[in-house]
């Protein structure tokens, strides 16, 4: 499979002062194999576009706790201690957008849109600034495409071509993110033929996955732990 | 404990639960709006979850849960049958599209008009906002649940917003622990007082204006 390599020759992708897009709903969805391997890197001052940055220590915790990542773009950052506290410090710039919106940008960027106006955050602290446009008697306010440099995300399987399904709500934000970066790394919990997975159940089209990677965490009892000897 | 199970969290949660209507899709907040599920009986309601679920479950035991199907509090949650999954940007068009019939969201402060602050506290960082201004701006009916006062005794339900603004679409109904007041052209009206106590009462503790409906009623679980 041509696109196959190894998470720690993937995250040779990845340069200081890149824009980097990681999927993941809380840890759920995070591709954790490959920000693993990023965090060992001498890669710093990144913007990472992700909803959250993961918890205390764990998945994107990882990069913050290594000090590798100068800004945040997403829009729940209150529920890792080491987010607030590094943003108390002036250590960690962070855009704060809402969720929707956030998404909505990302899709943008992906799908070759300049932006656009949304009724969301109209009136409120996060709008301020920006530009604003009555259509149809309502105010709406504009909101520009995030898109980015890399786009690590996590899918559930990988065919031989690089198409990609989705395990349960695994999928959030890691569907659309694939489709916004100059390079697409996907990281998978198993690699099928091509021709396997059925043409209708496919969610990411491969024409937006560069590179698939074997994940080195498997799920066990509901969660994902390290592959034996990956530890 | 995040969620405590006092009765008058409870009694919130069930009076709201009383306002489901079968068919509907609601999309439910953290805290106090979670445990409505609990309360919801037989009444065929379809639960979104603005992570890419409709049909969100009950709760599963722990040895059954999935951390790969969550609520939005990272919850685990079940499908029920007919439930669908989809990605971020499916559910948030959902949302953002006025195809949620009703959210219901625990709120820091309402103003007297029914606008919700309900992200950021005053002056303390402003980290975390998630889907909570999505939801105002596109949910079709809006209950807020929140307790009366906060824990210091001060009144929730105000004059003016002294925390930031989540919108400016209002709430169509507050719930608390001690009345059920309805938002009708950004005026509030008590529709429902707890029998414990008198109006005047209830107003010493709500710092916000409101009118009291001609047809106020006990309220009652």
């Amino acid at each position: 499979m041509d696109k196959l390599i190894s998470p720690a020759d993937a995250v040779n992708l990845i340069r200081s002062g890149d824009r980097l897009l990681v999927g993941g709903f809380g840890l759920s969805g995070t591709p954790r194999s490959l920000i693993d391997k990023l965090a060992e890197r001498d890669v710093r001052d990144l913007t990472v576009i992700s909803n959250n940055l993961g918890t205390v220590g764990q998945g994107l915790g990882k990069l913050l706790a290594a000090r590798q990542i100068k800004k945040v773009i997403g829009s729940y950052f209150t529920t890792n201690r080491d987010v607030v506290q590094a943003w108390e410090r002036g250590e960690l710039e962070i855009e704060l957008v809402p969720q929707g919106t956030f998404v909505e940008a990302i899709r943008a960027a992906g799908a070759g849109i300049g932006g656009f106006y949304t009724k969301t955050a109209v009136g409120t602290l996060l709008a301020e600034g920006k530009e604003h446009r009555v259509i149809g008697g309502e105010t709406y306010v504009f909101q520009e495409p995030i898109g980015g440099d890399v786009a690590l995300i996590k899918a559930w399987k990988a065919d031989t071509l690089g198409n990609l399904v989705y395990y349960k709500a695994a999928n959030n934000f890691n569907q659309v993110m694939a489709t916004a970066a100059r390079i697409t790394i996907a990281e998978v919990d198993e690699i099928v033929e091509a021709g396997a997975l059925k043409p209708e159940e496919i969610q990411t089209p491969h024409v937006y996955v560069d590179y698939v990677v074997l994940g080195e965490y498997v799920k066990v009892g509901g969660r994902y732990v390290a592959r034996p000897g990956n530890a | 404990m995040l969620n405590p199970r006092t009765p008058e969290r409870e009694r919130i949660a069930k009076r709201i639960a009383r306002e489901l209507r079968d068919g509907d899709v609601v999309n439910l907040g953290i805290g106090i709006p979670s445990m409505i599920m609990d309360f919801a009986g037989d009444k065929k309601v379809f639960f979104q979850s603005e992570n890419g679920i409709l049909g969100v479950g009950p709760t599963p035991p722990e040895e059954e849960a999935d951390y790969d199907l969550v609520g939005a509090s990272r919850n685990p949650v079940t499908l029920t049958p007919g439930a669908s999954l989809f990605d971020s940007c499916a559910s948030f068009a959902m949302i953002r599209g006025g195809h949620i019939d009703l959210a219901v969201l625990g709120a820091l402060e309402v103003d007297e008009t029914g606008e919700i602050a309900n992200w950021a506290a005053p002056g303390a960082s402003i980290l975390g906002v998630g889907g909570s201004m999505d939801l105002v701006a596109g949910a079709r009916r809006i209950i807020v649940a929140m307790l009366h006062q906060a824990k210091n005794g001060k009144p929730k339900l105000v004059r003016h917003l002294n925390c930031p603004t989540s919108g400016v679409k209002r709430a169509d109904m507050v719930v608390t622990e001690k009345a059920v007041f309805v938002v009708r052209d950004r005026k509030l009206i008590l529709a429902e007082i707890d029998p414990g106590i008198t109006v005047d009462e209830l107003r010493a503790v709500t710092e916000a204006n409101f009118d009291v409906s001609p047809r106020l009623a006990p309220y009652t679980n």
